[in-house]
């Protein structure tokens, strides 16, 4: 490996790609079996067994689908505008995906003599001898989480129909309102830990035999963060843009094939990306017991994290009913806010002191 | 390297920027906008400046454009691509041609390399550019800081009443 492209060790680039390849294939299959699992786990606490048929308990479901959706006809109507109808899928689905290139999934582990750190965006620097990743991963992640609602608005636009429309308005009041709420909320945490990179904040949770959670030291942020990026991000009990009982299908209404696929990805890899987000804030990333003896382990606690999260998501969509509109509101804007900054002053409060 | 992603990126935002006048379509528009204020935020990167960077983002292309798409959407503005819109092209020539001139020399006849101060580059990277902007802004900057907050304040509060019919 003695190769070197502009002053940099061939390792380094094969590390990136590497890093990036199994992240984003990782991200793909967990968004394609979370489909599986949404609707198994959601049949078995409805006492219903689920999808069966394809493959040994339905396991090759979400293939079958894929396939489906990839051959079924392409329709785009006659009075929409097409440019922003056909790119809306496209912006709501790659932001949904490169939020990942922040989150780090694991400790750094080394190759071949080289250190590499299990975060797509980060490099180990030898001479000063520790890891730079990207100084305000968390307002990355808010920017790009801010993006994804054009993918919305444009859907409902574009497709000029009523219900598209109503569905696309519902979506973009909603996420920007409840992305006040998720933003002040982590900012409780950041006035603990003094940084805005993900893997020192990940670092700083190392304590306690890797469980000095910032869940236990903000309880009500952690509880807050969770609950709006739910709202954000249009899940259950949130999900009034898409909800079927009114709005037929919401902003997605008018599209299909792949384009419609393509929106059904972004909503499940925008499930991910928050599951993730709240294990590597509030859960401790992938620390736990044993990390620094066998740094692979550290992966391998982060994903039975974010799963664990994703199953709460699910068992929340199979509980409880669909809220209100204005009740959505009223708990946006006159409930989460003002706790949301009461936790501030009171987190100030007691940091002072300490 | 460092260049060529400089060309590659300025070459979009030129042509988005251009395309945000020329389209026809207002929504368009929009999108070509927020495409020129993501290039804007890649330029902060390249310039060690991240925080500025996601602000940009979020404030600009998140925050602001939003609510500008919004207007449009719910103005409900459909713009026919036959009619024929006529922005007094030779008059408008000559704006642009003489405000190319004034930047061209005011970047012409400026020093390029202003002095330095105390932040180089490896200094933003070891203390880190977030923590730099913080201890500006509520050090030295808190004047201005606190006056810019109760400016935005006064604009809520407008906000509120002018929305609002009974108070």
């Amino acid at each position: 490996m003695g190769i070197e492209i502009l002053g940099l060790p061939m390792m380094y680039y094969i590390a990136m790609v590497a890093k990036v390849l199994v992240a984003f294939v990782f991200v793909l299959l967990t968004v394609a079996y979370a489909t599986y699992a949404e609707r198994k786990i959601i049949g078995h606490m409805q006492v219903r067994l689920g999808p069966m048929r394809t493959g040994w308990h339905g396991l090759l479901q979400p293939i079958a689908d894929g396939v489906k959706l990839f051959f079924k006809e392409e329709i785009i109507p006659s009075q929409a505008s097409t440019f922003a109808f056909l790119v809306a899928p496209l912006i709501a689905l790659v932001p949904a995906f490169i939020t990942f290139a922040v989150i780090p999934f694991g400790g750094t582990i080394e190759i071949a003599g080289y250190k590499i750190p299990l975060q797509i965006a980060a490099y180990y620097d030898t001479a000063a001898g520790q890891v730079y990743d990207v100084n305000v991963g968390v307002l990355y992640i808010l920017a790009m989480s801010s993006l994804g609602v054009y993918g919305i608005v444009l859907a409902g636009w574009a497709s000029n129909s009523k219900y598209s429309l109503m569905g696309g308005l519902r979506a973009s009041a909603q996420m920007i309102s409840y992305e006040l709420s998720a933003g002040l909320s982590l900012v409780a945490v950041f006035m603990l830990s003094g940084t805005l990179s993900l893997s020192k904040i990940v670092e700083f949770q190392s304590g306690l035999g890797g469980f000095e959670w910032y869940l236990f030291k903000q309880p009500l942020a952690a509880f807050m963060f969770f609950i709006c990026s739910l709202a954000e991000i249009n899940r259950t009990p949130f999900d009034l843009p898409e909800a079927e009982t009114e709005l037929v299908s919401g902003f997605c209404t008018e599209y299909s094939s792949m384009k419609y696929a393509m929106f059904f990805m972004a909503e499940y890899a925008n499930m991910v990306t928050v599951c993730a987000l709240t294990t590597t804030i509030f859960l401790g990333g992938w620390n736990g017991p044993l990390t620094s003896a066998i740094p692979l382990l550290g992966p391998v606690y982060f994903i039975a994290k974010v799963y664990f999260l994703m199953f709460v998501c699910m068992w929340i969509r199979a509980t409880l009913p669909r809220y209100r509109y204005d009740q959505l509101m009223h708990l946006g804007w006159k409930v989460f806010i003002p706790v949301a900054l009461v936790n501030i002053v009171v987190t100030g409060i007691i940091g002072y002191f300490i | 390297m460092e260049t060529l992603f400089f060309l590659i990126i300025s070459l979009v935002a030129i042509v988005s920027a251009i395309l945000v006048v020329t389209l026809k379509n207002p929504i368009n528009s929009a999108l070509s906008l927020i495409m020129t204020f993501f290039c804007l935020a890649t330029y902060y990167v390249m310039l060690d400046a991240p925080f500025m960077a996601a602000v940009q983002v979020m404030v600009y292309a998140g925050a602001i454009m939003v609510l500008m798409v919004f207007t449009i959407m719910l103005l409900n503005i459909r713009v026919d691509a036959s009619k024929k819109h006529s922005h007094k092209l030779i008059l408008g020539s000559i704006i642009g041609f003489f405000t190319f001139l004034n930047a061209f020399f005011v970047i012409y006849r400026s020093r390029a390399a202003l002095p330095t101060g105390p932040y180089s580059g490896e200094m933003i990277k070891s203390v880190g550019h977030t923590e730099l902007v913080g201890r500006e802004i509520f050090t030295n900057f808190l004047l201005p800081f606190e006056v810019t907050s109760i400016l935005l304040l006064v604009a809520i509060i407008g906000a509120v009443i002018l929305a609002k019919k009974k108070i």
